[in-house]
Formats: C-alpha cells, structure tokens, sequence
C-alpha cells in the first residue's frame, strides 16, 4: 500500500473537518474523492500534504508516518499538489513558478527531464515560459499547477479541483493529460466537482459527506449506483 | 544652480539612507503583512554598535580608512541581522497566528524597549563619531564642489541595492522568499521553508537598516537614541511611496523621497523639510495609494 489514512481526524478551531476517516491508495491507481462543498474533500489533501496538521489519526506514506512533519518536508516524500484555485505565484514567470516546483531537488539532470516531459504534456507552457503566471488564462494557470507539482518528479500527485472554472475543451484536455500523467508511473488523488469525468478516469472512489467517508468502491460500481447516481451525476 | 546641485547630491545621500531602511519595512511586511515598528530602532542599533566597534577597535588604523569601513559595516549588518532574527522570535513569532493587531503592538512594545536599552548603555546625549577618520576633502564636479563622503554614502547604498535586487530575483533562495511573499502555503507546497525565509527576510531587513545607521554616523557624525524614531518614519513613507511590499518599489521611494525633501528645504523651508516629507506621502496616498511601482491592494487574504 503506497498510501494509508487511518482513523484521521482534523479540527479548525472549534470546528470538525475530518471525523476519523479511512482510505487507501495503491502504487500507479488514480482514486477519486468525491462529494459536496465542506465535505472535507480538500482537508484531506491537505492534511497529506502538511499543510493542516490532524487532531487525531495517522497518515502512512510507503510505510512511513508522515502525519508529523511539515509541508515542506512532505515534498522531499515525493508527495506534491496542484491545490485548489491554481495558486499559482502570479507575479513571478512561468518558469519562475516551474522552478520553484522543483526547489528541493538535488538532481539537476533529473529536473531537467521533467521539465523536457512537462513542457511535452503542456506546449502552451513552453511558448509563455518567460510570461508572468498571472497574465495566463485559467487553463493555462491550471496547466502551470499541475506542471509545477511535477517538477520534483513526485510519485503521488494530488490534484484538488483541477477543472474548476475551465471550459469543457479545456477541461477534457486536462482530464487526457491526467490520465499520462497516471501512465507516466504517478499515483494521483483527484478532488473533482465533476464526478462523472472523475469516475470515468479514476479506478476507485471515495464518497465523503460533512467530514466522513461514506462510501467506497470500484468507479465503475460507483458510476452504476443509485445514490451516487442521483446525489453526484444528476442523474434520473 | 549650485544650490540645486547641492541640494540634489545630499537628497541622493540620504533618498539612499532612507532607501535602505525602507527595504527592511517592505521586506517584512511582503512575507508577513506586518509593519515592524521596531524596525527604526535596529537602525539606531546599528548607528550605536558602529560607533562602539569604530572606537574600540581603531579598525581604520590597522587597515586603513576604506578598508576599516567596509569590515565595519560588514559587523554591524552582521550583529542587527541576528538582533532582526531575535526579534523576530521574541515578539513577533508567539504571535504569528493572532490577530494582525497583536504584532503590531507588540512591535510597538519593542521599539520601546529598543530605544530605551540604547539610552541605558549609552546615555541620552547625543553621540559623536570619531572625525578625521574619513575622507573629508571635497569633489570638483563641472565647477561645483561636492564632499566625497556624499558619493561615498550614495555608492555604497546603491552597491547595498543592486545586491540585494540581485539576490532577491537571480538566486533560488530570493525567488522563494518572492514565493513566500505572495503565497505562503503554495510556497510550503513547493517544499520551501517558510520559517527560513522568514528568519532570512529578519536578517537581511536589520542587517540594511544596520547599515544606514553606521552611514548616518558617518554622514552627519552625530547620533541620538531617539533617531530611529523620524528616520524610522521617513523610510516608511519612502515604503509607501513605492508600494509596500515591493523591493524596487522601496529604492525608488526612498531616493525619491530623500531628493524632494532636500529640494523643497532649499527652495521652500528648511523648517518644512519634514512636512514636505508627509504631504508627499499624503499625495501619494490619495492619488495612487498602492504606492508608485505597487500593483495590488495591500490588503489581501
């Protein structure tokens, strides 16, 4: 198991986010979390990253507690996201922003070729390198995200609403990109609104409700079942 | 013309002494979005501990007047930068996750307690350095005559910024103290240490303001524990005036504003010197008050 949450509870302030959840994701699988606003979708990944520390519970990453050490420390774990509204550093360029994704590493040959396969899986990138992040449109931001979190050649990749605000075109590009990505050999958890496109990519899902997993299954069971269908895909 | 030449020459002198100190405002408040009051004082600090290691140490006679500068300067960056890093944890770390109020006032607390421990060690008199140690002949410029020590305080200030700008936007570790300043969490994401930037932006910013002090000393060749108070003042405006938050911003604000307000003592009042200073701030406030080179709003979440 490359990946295993247990028990994981996180607070902000008074509030409960996470109630004690449990998941776990496999080497080379694409799992999705799915559900509404404040469902805790987005703690969770953060509570992997560093970024917001547990109440309660343990994260284990390749067999290591990782729950404990800071967000910058994760990084050197080979654990990077690509967050929730792009958070792009809109005032440095392109590859300002595609140099400091790879600010912990040690091997320069090494960002050299993920830099070569970023900037094959997003052309666009390329051409507006010496661009400031913020004069980018939205997809090409979310683009710089998702390079930028693989620049420190990462072997699990969380990807926190990647089509938010996006174009249909763009957002099914960025789902084909996704799915390289995961071929490449980078475990991924995707946080996706769009649920449908999520479960066709993914190979297992989690259905969280107000801070607990309350369902878990194959994607393709997921996508056939009722509640699912009815609550995420609009369905009839 | 002459007075014109005069005056802009020492506005140039001193825009870069409020330059310097600016930096440290600005630097501060990028990466935390707090105004450290104290930041006044550490300059007063550095003008103290300058004159004590000039005297004690008699570096100049050993080495020589611009070498025994420069290896002063050099110390006293060094002792404000890691007085900036005390600082830092004393009264401003505990508070990082309170209100933004908090910081300030304790920032307050500390200028306090700042100035008041240089009056204690050194008495509330005004200071003097050493004369004869520095090159007092003066320049012939197109006919005009120029003290030396006016260049030398606009060099080494200038030298002072073109490093640090180097730094901050060649070098990985200035391009993460940028990333820090405009997203502290999607910089912790790229593996940065935040708390190093900070502690880092806590050196450099004292260490700058350290500077100017010995330069004041040398410059005017009299200090005062309460200086940091107005000097503190006029490189916060000089921040303002070219955006807070933004290192070149900073430089030309406080070039800028040193030169107006050598200007405007020759032409319109030298009692008014120091009004002319706030109008200016005032001005700049109404009519673009994300300062000169600043694009955002300061306020942002």
């Amino acid at each position: 198991m490359m990946l295993e949450v247990k028990n994981l509870h996180v607070k902000y302030g008074n509030v409960r986010a996470l109630h004690g959840i449990d998941l776990c994701v496999r080497e080379g699988e694409i799992v999705t979390l799915l559900g509404a606003n404040g469902a805790g979708k987005s703690t969770t990944l953060n509570a992997v990253c560093g970024l917001v520390r547990p109440a309660a519970g343990e994260i284990i990453f390749n067999g290591e507690l990782i729950h404990r050490l800071p967000a910058f420390q994760i990084v050197e774990k080979k654990i990077t996201q690509a967050p929730e509204g792009r958070r792009v550093f809109d005032t440095l360029t392109v590859q300002e922003n595609l140099d400091l994704g790879a600010f912990t590493a040690k091997n320069q040959q090494r960002v050299k070729k993920s830099q070569e396969w970023i900037f094959e899986l997003f052309p666009r990138l390329f051409e507006r390198r010496d661009q400031l992040a913020g004069t980018l449109s939205g997809g090409e931001q979310q683009m710089l995200a998702i390079g930028r979190a693989l620049m420190s050649n990462p072997r699990l990749l969380l990807l926190d609403e990647p089509s938010l605000g996006l174009a249909p075109v763009l957002v099914r590009q960025i789902f084909k990109t996704i799915r390289q990505i995961n071929q490449a050999g980078v475990t991924v958890i995707l946080v996706e609104q769009n649920a449908r496109l999520a479960l066709k990519l993914a190979s297992r899902g989690y259905v969280m409700e107000v801070g607990n997993i309350v369902m878990a299954d194959s994607a393709s069971a997921l996508l056939e079942n009722p509640e699912v269908v009815q609550a995420y895909l609009g369905g009839t | 013309m002459e007075v014109f030449f005069t005056q802009l020459t020492n506005g140039l002198a001193v825009g870069g002494i409020y330059a310097l100190i600016a930096l440290g405002y600005t630097m501060v408040y990028g990466v935390l979005k707090l105004i450290n009051f104290a930041h006044g004082d550490l300059f007063t600090i550095g003008a103290y501990l300058g004159l004590s290691l000039l005297t004690s140490l008699a570096l100049t006679d050993h080495v020589g007047a611009a070498a025994g500068i420069v290896i002063l300067a050099v110390m006293v960056m060094g002792l404000v930068g890691v007085i900036g890093i005390l600082l830092d944890r004393a009264a401003y770390k505990p508070l990082r996750t309170s209100p933004r109020l908090s910081a300030v006032v304790s920032a307050l607390g500390a200028s306090i307690v700042f100035s008041n421990t240089v009056m204690l060690v050194y008495g509330p008199n005004p200071r003097v350095y050493p004369q004869g140690i520095l090159p007092t002949q003066v320049f012939e410029v197109f006919g005009l005559s120029v003290p030396v020590m006016r260049f030398v305080i606009l060099a080494a200030s200038v030298i002072l910024m073109i490093g640090l700008y180097v730094f901050i936007q060649r070098t990985k570790i200035g391009t993460a103290i940028r990333a820090a300043a405009i997203d502290q969490d999607a910089a912790r994401l790229m593996g940065i240490n935040v708390d190093r930037v900070i502690m880092l932006v806590f050196f450099i910013g004292p260490a700058l303001g350290g500077a100017a002090g010995v330069m004041v000393g040398l410059y005017y060749g009299q200090i005062k524990f309460t200086m940091g108070w107005i000097y503190g003042l006029k490189a916060f405006t000089a921040a303002i005036l070219g955006g807070i938050g933004n290192i070149p911003g900073a430089m030309v604000g406080g070039l800028l504003l040193g030169v107006i307000e050598s200007l405007g003592a020759a032409y319109i009042s030298m009692a008014w010197k120091d009004a002319i200073a706030f109008f200016v701030l005032i001005l700049i406030l109404i009519a673009r008050p994300t300062g000169l080179l600043g694009e955002r709003v300061a306020e942002k979440v």
